[in-house]
């Protein structure tokens, strides 16, 4: 079982890293659209300071999103989605492999970036620590949730904006939590009861979102 | 046993359910036109003027219901979505994509009803308030899963997908709720909220009530009619739908 994990997680990263162009592009839509929030609102530090963990949150679940529709797609085309579907392994098992290559490309590099543009926007280094901490408890949810919509929006016409239609109400709960831990920092009040709701839906969104995937693969296989 | 069983799926096949939905429907109406006719009669006539909110808050005749029915409606399609991931009947499927619009109706309703109710009461048409967010998400649920049956081609295909997406978004919304009522809770004061006056007069909860399920029936009616349309341009190539359209004609 662990050893399938792994070799689906290296064969993703593999794949990832010959292509690192993707990568980096949903990285610089990142930076891109947290720096355009300072040009549409003007640059007083204090109002930046009290949008900051908004727009931050927004912008990484786009960021996030953006590699979604790729997720599955590619192994739909050449077939492997097939195979890897007939393995003797559960369908399951191998989708969270995915969501885990899938965080570690899409997810973490976010989780580093988060602090520089915080400092754009004149966080404190509290604020900038809890802001990482929830981005790393937050984005494996954000993978979790994001295969559901990919696996249901496999080989659908128009299948980029369905993504964002199907996926983007439930990243809510995330955005909530993510952006309230960094916003409950900044006013003074305790991040623990955030994160610890955030770690919860991490937990819940990996461990349980394989399952309606791996069907939703399964009817897109059919 | 084998015997009960027979029955209770004997009208999970759409060429028996087709006469059966064909002859419920106008009770339906019937029925949603007499509670309708109540509950308005109550609502607008008898039910007395409210101290704090005047004439204004005969909106909830309407508001409510739809609120709920909005609500209500989402449970039923997830458990279609769900006996039809079960089962495989090919009826669930179509139960629950005649369901979707009606709920979206509704949801819609609630909020336009509620954007009416809150200029004058609260003088703001929208409110970040915990109620409104969760029901406009709400209606986002219900979108994402008609724009995903639209594109599917395949309507089996398209009734398994969205009955998965269903179910993730039955799971999601008690979810919603709470982090949105939290989340709010903590971003302003508790300044507005909808609970209204605990003793509410006996004759405006009967009009309520009537118009609940007035509405109610309204949407079994229209859910009817829209599974026997859906159920005719699905089975067009079968024989029971030759036959029936040949009788028509």
């Amino acid at each position: 079982m662990l050893r399938l994990l792994r070799a689906v997680i290296s064969r993703d990263l593999r794949l990832a890293m010959r292509r690192q162009a993707d990568i980096v592009a949903a990285m610089f839509f990142f930076i891109i659209v947290v720096s355009l929030f300072p040009l549409g609102v003007g640059p007083e530090p204090a109002q930046l300071r009290r949008l900051a963990p908004g727009v931050l949150w927004v912008a990484a679940l786009l960021a996030s999103m953006l590699s979604l529709p790729r997720l599955f797609a590619d192994d739909h085309r050449d077939g492997t989605l097939e195979q890897l579907a007939l393995a003797p392994q559960p369908l399951g098992l191998i989708v969270l492999a995915k969501v885990i290559a899938h965080w570690l490309v899409a997810g973490l590099p976010l989780v580093l970036l988060a602090p520089v543009l915080g400092i754009q926007f004149d966080l404190g280094a509290d604020a900038l620590v809890v802001l990482m901490l929830s981005l790393l408890l937050g984005t494996p949810a954000l993978s979790g949730i994001g295969a559901i919509g990919a696996a249901l929006t496999l080989g659908v016409r128009g299948g980029g904006v369905l993504l964002s239609l199907l996926v983007l109400p439930l990243y809510i709960p995330v955005l909530i939590f993510g952006a309230g831990a960094v916003d409950a920092t900044v006013s003074g009040l305790g991040p623990q009861a955030h994160l610890s709701l955030l770690g919860a839906l991490a937990l819940g969104g990996v461990f349980f979102a394989p399952w309606p995937t791996a069907a939703a693969l399964r009817v897109a296989l059919e | 046993m084998s015997n009960r069983v027979i029955n209770w799926f004997r009208y999970a096949s759409p060429q028996t359910f087709y006469p059966l939905a064909g002859q419920l429907i106008p009770w339906f109406w019937a029925l949603a036109a007499l509670f309708g006719a109540l509950g308005l009669t109550i609502g607008f006539l008898l039910a007395p003027t409210d101290a704090q909110q005047g004439e204004g808050y005969r909106i909830i005749f309407l508001h409510v219901p739809a609120s709920w029915m909005s609500m209500f409606i989402y449970l039923v399609m997830a458990f279609w979505a769900a006996t039809g991931l079960a089962f495989n009947t090919r009826l669930s499927g179509m139960m629950a994509s005649a369901l979707a619009p009606t709920g979206a109706l509704f949801a819609f309703l609630s909020l336009w009803t509620g954007a009416l109710w809150g200029k004058p009461m609260w003088g703001a048409w929208w409110v970040w308030d915990a109620r409104l967010t969760s029901e406009l998400i709400l209606l986002f649920l219900y979108i994402g899963f008609i724009a995903l049956q639209a594109a599917i081609d395949d309507p089996r295909r398209a009734d398994k997908a969205g009955a998965i997406l269903a179910l993730v978004g039955v799971v999601n919304i008690p979810i919603i709720y709470f982090s949105v009522k939290w989340w709010n809770t903590l971003h302003q004061g508790a300044s507005v909220s909808l609970t209204k006056a605990p003793s509410m007069a006996a004759m405006m909860l009967w009009g309520m009530l009537f118009c609940a399920l007035a509405c109610w029936m309204y949407s079994i009616a229209v859910a009817l009619t829209r599974v026997r349309t859906i159920m005719l341009e699905r089975e067009r190539h079968t024989d029971w739908v030759r036959a029936l359209l040949a009788d028509k004609e």
